[in-house]
């Protein structure tokens, strides 16, 4: 494989990406308005998300008690992964390649990354 | 107003974003932002979480049409990833930190500068240099790209102010929740003398990663709020897939006029509301 078939690979795989994730957002906001949809909104006051959907193991325990702010936010942390996926599939690209440099110009990226997810859990 | 409505308004005004966003190539998170915080008046922090998101979403979306094309240089992309996210970090938690008013008239700043990009602004190509400077051979950064049939070679010159101004246009994209492709663009562009066209391709790499590393902190603190980001995703998605269907057939000039008084107005507006403590 190619440098260049190797990351048209990879393009298609973030496209599948935001594709199964946009679903999920949508199953997600279907059930939401089905259940709130007739209720009054208002985003004016800040008032701060649910403690149980600021993290990876709230969202995926909401999201399989089929809450539908769960399922959203579970397809919302899908897409931001896709980047994520992105950096860590370069790593493997760059360590095939056998460039030493680039593996850690990846990993110094992905550990960046990785610092800030965990500032999320 | 109800949710079901709120709803249905909120993705119309993302798609809308979103298809001028790709038309335009000034992606839509610049008037997302705007749009919600003036129009709907959410709460700015929740706007810049829900625009973030859709940041990624395009960006991730693109990337396999943009490889096609042959320009963008990953090796660049990624070192230059370093400072973006390490950028983002600090914006996102500035963004936490200062006053909401402050927020919309920084952001109010950078939509002048869009505007006046959009209106009188002209892309030339200050013609790419062989040569690689030492430090950029070292990092080989180095790379070529097409031409017509053939392959034109580059080199890269101050690999450290490049970086240093990624580190600026990171922490923008993290305290305003947008791509920031323009500055990104100016560093790789006029300051590391890379060709425009894989400066743009490249930005385009960089932006989701950059975004993805300030979405976590949102997420932590609490700004990404699912109900809100449910209509403004699937909107801005769905309007980027149509803009980038017709965008062989706009007359992109007239667009780009458009688009530059919609982002003018708008930043009035924001220093206006800001200054004034309304938003």
């Amino acid at each position: 494989m190619t440098d260049e078939q190797l990351e048209i690979f990879i393009g298609n795989l973030l496209r599948l990406g935001v594709l199964v994730s946009a679903v999920v957002v949508a199953i997600g906001g279907a059930l939401y308005l089905a259940q709130h949809g007739r209720e009054i909104v208002n985003y004016q006051a800040f008032r701060s998300e649910l403690p149980e959907l600021r993290n990876l193991p709230g969202i995926c325990i909401s999201a399989y008690h089929l809450r539908s702010d769960g399922i959203i936010q579970l397809g919302l942390v899908l897409l931001i992964a896709t980047p994520v996926a992105r950096v860590a599939l370069a790593v493997i690209g760059f360590y095939l390649e056998r460039d030493r440099l680039y593996v850690l110009v990846s990993l110094i990226v992905l550990a960046i990354l990785a610092y800030s997810m965990m500032h999320a859990a | 107003m109800t949710a079901l409505l709120f709803t249905i308004i909120v993705w119309a005004t993302g798609m809308l974003a979103g298809f001028l966003g790709a038309l335009t190539g000034l992606g839509g998170g610049v008037v997302l932002v705007p749009a919600l915080a003036l129009l709907f008046h959410v709460d700015i922090k929740y706007a810049i979480g829900a625009s973030l998101v859709c940041v990624i979403a395009t960006s991730s979306g693109a990337a396999a049409a943009y490889v096609k094309e042959g320009y963008s240089n990953i090796r660049i992309g990624m070192l230059l990833e370093i400072a973006t996210t390490l950028g983002a970090i600090l914006g996102a938690f500035l963004a936490t930190r200062v006053s909401t008013h402050a927020i919309a008239i920084v952001f109010g700043l950078v939509l002048l500068h869009a505007a006046y990009q959009s209106l009188f602004g002209k892309k030339q190509d200050i013609g790419a240099l062989v040569e690689s400077d030492s430090l950029a051979a070292k990092l080989r950064l180095a790379g070529d790209y097409p031409v017509g049939e053939q392959r034109q070679a580059y080199g890269v010159r101050n690999v450290p102010a490049g970086f240093s101004l990624m580190f600026g246009a990171g922490a923008l994209s993290g305290l305003l929740g947008i791509g920031s492709g323009a500055v990104k663009v100016i560093a790789m562009d006029r300051a590391m003398r890379i060709p425009f066209k894989v400066s743009t391709t490249t930005s385009n790499f960089m932006i989701g990663v950059t975004a993805a590393a300030s979405a976590g902190v949102y997420l932590g603190r609490g700004y990404i709020d699912p109900r809100l980001s449910m209509p403004v995703v699937l909107g801005v998605l769905a309007g980027a897939f149509l803009g980038s269907k017709v965008l062989v057939k706009a007359p992109v000039r007239a667009l780009r006029v458009t688009f530059g008084v919609i982002i003018f107005l708008l930043a009035i507006e924001m220093i206006f509301n800001g200054a004034t403590g309304k938003v």
